[in-house]
């Protein structure tokens, strides 16, 4: 299976193809992320209709923004083969910025936010360079993120700004704004990622490296543009997360590693060979949003097994892909 | 010179220099006040990573996307599990760790069922099924702190001319794993699955059995080392393996064991395991503070696995 086939956000498939069962498998296998979407937001309509509204939706998807954002940085580094499992106390660390020196000195706030994308892209550039395994680099820079965070707040507390909290406070008129965030989100890198001429490039590098080696791209380069893209989507989402908690905590992010690996598998990306999907990212980014406590709380499921029915919704979901695929060989 | 020269090509060797280096540098601060205590404290924590360090050896050995990331929550679950079936009576502590053996080794079986039965790649498996044993866990030990038998808890503390019996007894052990991933068919099939999943599978290996048995085995490793744990500590909670994931990830790739897969190391992880609690002790010594320390490791980890260096790149 050629990547260039399977890379193909859903919505967008070939719509010639020698076996048509296949085809129709692979077109069931990209809406699955919507599927699965869908399914969660029937059972939350049946469980608690008055939910389904502009406030209900308001609500439930509250903290669907920053979770989307830190998928898609996630999603940027998988594009390249590695992993990053810093992701989720970097986005602490900038919560701690944004919340303190974002709001009393601008300046050396924004300073240390561009310096720290630039720090994401020089580990880019040393794992290129050495070789190295990202799962254990980023590892290693989880403890520094969270570290710096405990030294800029060593207790919960901060304000956010004040333009950050009206931005989050937006209220658009007919459709929620998380709802509204999360198209703009997708679209703008599905645009970026799928649909430029770099964009294939950088997808490329995850899926035959050599073979880009060999026509002269620098594999260099699209490994600092990942991961400086991931740095910068972390950024926006912690200051997503601060602008909706209005204050900031050193250990505020820390469950956005897994949640980010899981959004992005549940929206149909692959560990390896550049498989990925924007759309399909920011989808499994909303259902984890939905299924983490909206769900959970209308089905009465008491505390001690709200843990264990999201894991359970993860397998389901991936078990009903699982069934999808097998068609699809 | 020949010796010295293939000691320091030897992947593990850069572990055990950490460790000593680490080691000189605290001595060198406490002006050599508490050198051997030192010492004895890093072994006897250090036993605890090792244990689940080489489950997960065996786990990332198989290959890329290979890492079993249920180990805490299993951690917790077996301790609970474990002090619970002891009840505090020295008679029941060898059904207890026969029974964390056993609620470790289903972990682990389900784990690789997860994998196999819904071709979902092990980290999300192990995430979800990590999820699961959580929530499991909450609910059995409902938050208690369950005491160890008397007997139980001495054994895990005794130590002999101040070196602990359970780092005697997990070298013995490392050396049997060792053994059985060098000289025995099962390790053998291990190392070749992780270097070419397909020519293993041609050349007869039986794939599937294999990465059964060494889930089950890592899972199995996690139990135990869950009642060691609350044997050590002195109770069981659900909390007790949290640090276990990040640890047993860092001693295998600092120990010079390729996250590629196919290339295993056992001394590896024990020089690792020791560098990373000395650390932890240094920094304490030098008395900074818990932001400054964090960065500190974390600086560390990368600056170490980035002078030992990745491995060549194949092609």
């Amino acid at each position: 299976m050629r990547p260039e086939m399977t890379a193909i956000a859903p919505g967008t498939l070939p719509k010639a193809s020698p076996r048509g069962s296949a085809a129709r498998a692979r077109m069931l296998r990209g809406l699955l992320p919507a599927l699965s979407l869908a399914l969660v937001l029937i059972a939350i309509a049946w469980l608690n209709p008055r939910a389904i509204s502009y406030f209900g939706f308001n609500l439930m998807l509250n903290l669907a923004i920053p979770i989307a954002l830190a998928t898609i940085a996630q999603m940027f580094v998988i594009a390249g083969n590695e992993l990053d499992l810093s992701i989720g106390t970097f986005v602490g660390f900038v919560g701690c910025v944004t919340a303190t020196w974002l709001r009393d000195a601008p300046l050396i706030g924004i300073l240390v936010l561009i310096g720290s994308i630039g720090v994401y892209a020089l580990l880019g550039a040393l794992i290129h360079l050495r070789n190295l395994p990202s799962i254990v680099v980023t590892l290693g820079m989880s403890f520094v993120w969270q570290g710096l965070a405990i030294l800029i707040l060593p207790k919960p507390g901060g304000k956010a700004p004040d333009w950050l909290l009206s931005i989050m406070s937006f209220k658009p008129p007919y459709v929620p704004f998380p709802i509204l965030a999360a198209l703009l989100i997708a679209a703008v890198v599905h645009f970026g990622l799928m649909r430029t001429s770099y964009g294939v490039i950088l997808r490329g590098s995850g899926g035959n490296a050599a073979a880009l080696r060999r026509a002269g791209w620098s594999l260099l380069k699209t490994k600092i543009v990942l991961f400086a893209l991931t740095g910068l989507f972390g950024v926006l989402s912690g200051m997503a997360l601060i602008g909706i908690t209005t204050s900031a905590d050193a250990n505020i992010g820390n469950g956005y590693t897994l949640l980010s690996i899981a959004g992005v598998i549940l929206g149909g990306g692959e560990f390896v060979g550049g498989r990925v999907s924007p759309i399909g990212a920011v989808i499994g980014a909303l259902t984890l949003a939905l299924a983490a406590s909206p769900l959970l709380t209308f089905m009465h499921i008491p505390p001690d097994w709200q843990v264990a029915a999201n894991g359970a919704i993860l397998i389901i979901v991936l078990a009903a892909r699982v069934l999808i695929s097998r068609r699809e060989r | 010179m020949t010796s010295v020269r293939t000691l320091l090509e030897k992947p593990w060797i850069w572990s055990f220099v950490g460790a000593v280096v680490v080691w000189l540098a605290t001595i060198g601060f406490t002006g050599g006040y508490g050198a051997g205590g030192m010492v004895t404290a890093a072994l006897s924590l250090a036993v605890f990573t090792v244990i689940v360090g080489v489950g997960q050896m065996f786990v990332i050995t198989l290959g890329p996307g290979n890492v079993d990331l249920s180990l805490p929550a299993n951690i917790g679950l077996a301790s609970a599990v474990a002090m619970k079936v002891m009840g505090g009576s020295d008679a029941m502590i060898l059904v207890g760790l026969l029974a964390a053996l056993a609620c470790g080794a289903a972990i682990g079986g389900i784990n690789y069922l997860l994998i196999w039965a819904l071709r979902i790649p092990p980290i999300i498996a192990t995430l979800s099924a990590s999820f699961i044993i959580q929530s499991i866990d909450i609910s059995y030990g409902r938050g208690l702190q369950i005491k160890p038998p008397p007997g139980f808890a001495d054994f895990t503390n005794w130590q002999v001319l101040g070196i602990p019996v359970l780092a005697m007894l997990t070298v013995i052990f490392t050396i049997g794993a060792a053994l059985a991933l060098q000289r025995m068919i099962y390790g053998r099939s291990v190392l070749a699955i992780g270097q070419n999943i397909r020519a293993a599978w041609l050349a007869g290996v039986h794939v599937g059995r294999i990465r059964f048995l060494t889930y089950t085995l890592c899972g199995a490793l996690g139990g135990i080392d869950g009642a060691l744990l609350a044997g050590y500590f002195r109770g069981a909670n659900v909390d007790i393996g949290n640090e276990y994931l990040l640890a047993s990830i860092a001693v295998v790739v600092i120990g010079g064991t390729s996250v590629a897969g196919g290339k295993a190391n056992v001394p590896g992880v024990w020089g690792a395991g020791l560098f990373l609690v000395l650390l932890l002790t240094m920094l304490n010594t030098f008395g900074v503070s818990a932001g400054v320390r964090l960065v500190l490791t974390g600086l560390i980890i990368v600056g170490v696995i980035t002078a030992a260096g990745g491995e060549k790149a194949v092609r």
